[in-house]
């Protein structure tokens, strides 16, 4: 089976307070020099059958309408190489 | 014959019983609706009730939207049936596209639960008429996902014609229940479709509405009074 991967990330201009929360303990941690935090999702899909066209667009589709919100956030989609097969 | 009111069911709803209650309270019959039944049973009008609807998974209110019972109600809010959509409900209508913006987490972080001061900024639509445009009212409020967002030219469109129906007061003491609670933009709490028939709001009004308990008013009972006398002398 191939694995693609959705990835989806808040829009730049939407406030991600998860983030930021995770940046303020960065240097408590003692990990400095990191500016920004934003926090997103990643889906990975494990395809039964041929990664073809016909089936990254119902993808596209299906990260377009459900597993992301497009009105507060973008979505990527790839196909992750497999390592091994 | 009174008006018929469902109430939806979903699991991990948790104010369902306490809306009914409320609708009861006002005077129509409470019709309970489950997630999986397409049947509205012809009720008059819905209210998407408070809680965590399927956990709250992928987003507050994304899962729930693609229930059976929601293919009814969003089909049937499109030709005019009166939904209201409290806290999760709100939620879900924004994830059906019915309602314009999103939620978000609180800018806190926090969950926030307290009685908030709103104003009623649109007393024209079906579920606000009882009340006069300008009303401060009190009503509990409680999420974690309470953040509404939209972009700049939504926001600008939704002052413009009015749609922004409940807004939180910040003139006052937090103590007192003022101030922005989730970092909404524009402190808006609630809004509604272009037609009024659609409404959503974070806090709960459906919890105000006897005097023996919680704020000790009944600011919430008017939602429910409105649609009635809507739906009576349709």
């Amino acid at each position: 089976m191939a694995r693609v991967v959705v990835d989806v990330m808040l829009k730049p201009e939407i406030l991600d307070p998860q983030g930021q929360a995770v940046q303020r303990a960065l240097p408590r941690l003692g990990f400095e020099g990191i500016g920004d935090v934003r926090q997103g999702k990643r889906f990975e899909l494990e395809v039964e059958g041929p990664v073809d066209d016909a089936a990254l667009a119902r993808i596209h589709e299906m990260a377009e309408t459900f597993l992301a919100n497009t009105v507060i956030e973008d979505f990527t989609v790839h196909v992750e190489d497999q390592a091994g097969s | 014959m009174t008006a018929r009111i469902g109430v939806i069911t979903f699991p991990g709803t948790l104010d369902d019983r306490d809306t009914q209650r409320a609708v009861r309270l006002a005077g129509a019959e409470a019709v309970p609706l489950w997630h999986r039944d397409k049947d509205l049973k012809q009720v008059d009008a819905v209210v998407l009730p408070g809680g965590f609807s399927y956990g709250d998974y992928l987003r507050a209110g994304a899962i729930s939207r693609f229930s059976p019972v929601m293919e009814t109600v969003i089909e049937q809010a499109r030709g005019g049936l009166p939904v209201l959509g409290i806290c999760n409900g709100f939620q879900v209508l924004t994830e059906t596209h019915l309602l314009p913006g999103a939620m978000l987490r609180n800018d806190s972080l926090h969950f926030v639960c307290r009685d908030q001061k709103l104003r009623v900024e649109n007393a024209g639509t079906a579920w606000t008429a009882d009340y006069t445009a300008g009303q401060e009212i009190s009503v509990p409020l409680k999420n974690i996902d309470g953040r509404y967002v939209a972009d700049e030219r939504t926001l600008d469109m939704l002052e413009a014609e009015g749609r922004v129906a409940f807004r939180y007061l910040t003139e006052g003491d937090s103590a007192d229940g003022y101030g922005n609670p989730n970092g909404s933009l524009r402190d808006i709490a609630g809004v509604t479709n272009e037609a009024g028939n659609v409404v959503g709001l974070m806090p709960h009004p459906e919890h105000a509405v006897e005097p023996l308990i919680g704020t000790g008013r009944t600011d919430g009972l008017g939602f429910f009074t409105s649609i009635l006398k809507k739906l009576v002398n349709a």
